[in-house]
């Protein structure tokens, strides 16, 4: 995972590197964490770009991951993701708490 | 004389949770043969993987078990056997509701099962405290 953050407009985005199971959420998870504890973003992103495979272990960990950023007052966003992914992520009804964008190019950088 | 299937394979290991993309990605590899849609694909692999990982995480509980994968092809479908020789399911029909999880401290979403279900054509549980549980599922894949 690759984490940026732009102290400027205090966002954290974060870039997921690995396909989302039960094994790889728990790194996630503590990296993610660990990053959101320490700056305070008013908003993380979750660029899924590069994930090619996510189960329900996934659900777990952004709903984990939008209480430890709500905690701090921020907001939790998600971009990039790929079609097979977002079936699972309207399935748990996510959207009502995350928001989904698509095509998101390097927002990282803004 | 003709087998019932075309195709079968059977696959053993260690309820480890590093083996849950080793599962999924040797299931799908097997299913290629069939020649099935990316989207088929991605299917079976995201059920192996809530299968195999409810072993882990329930069966076993994060203890040191054996995992049984059996994949049999028949000409229009696969079908995938999943069993573990854990705890037991106490109730299957809560088990199987959205939502309903008996770990969320591990932030499990409890939406194993029901994607089990909607990304498979048939899936079937059977458990025995004490015993193990199996899933079965399968996956029709018909030639265009």
């Amino acid at each position: 995972m690759n984490c940026i953050y732009t102290p400027s407009s205090k966002l954290l985005t974060l870039e997921i590197t690995e396909e989302i199971d039960h094994h790889t959420a728990e790194k996630i998870r503590r990296r993610a964490d660990y990053e959101i504890q320490r700056h305070m973003p008013r908003k993380t992103i979750f660029d899924f770009n590069s994930v090619t495979f996510m189960d329900s272990a996934g659900i777990g960990m952004i709903i984990g991951r939008y209480k430890m950023a709500a905690n701090f007052g921020g907001t939790l966003e998600i971009v990039n993701v790929k079609p097979s992914i977002k079936r699972i992520l309207e399935m748990s009804g996510i959207f009502k708490l995350v928001e989904i964008k698509e095509n998101i190019v390097n927002e990282k950088f803004v | 004389m003709k087998n019932l299937y075309e195709n079968e394979m059977r696959l053993e290991f260690l309820s480890k949770s590093n083996n849950e993309a080793f599962a999924r990605i040797t299931v799908a590899a097997f299913a290629s043969q069939l020649d099935p849609t990316i989207e088929q694909l991605a299917d079976i692999k995201t059920a192996v993987s809530e299968a195999v990982t409810n072993c882990i995480i329930h069966a076993y509980e994060e203890k040191e078990g054996i995992i049984k994968i059996v994949c049999k092809l028949f000409a229009d479908s696969i079908v995938i056997e999943i069993s573990d020789t854990g705890r037991g399911i106490e109730n299957i029909e809560e088990a199987k509701k959205p939502l309903y999880t008996s770990k969320p401290n591990l932030e499990r979403s409890g939406m194993g099962f029901t994607i089990m279900e909607s990304f498979m054509d048939e899936m079937n549980v059977e458990s025995v405290l004490g015993l193990g549980t199996k899933v079965t599922m399968k996956k029709i894949i018909t030639k265009e």
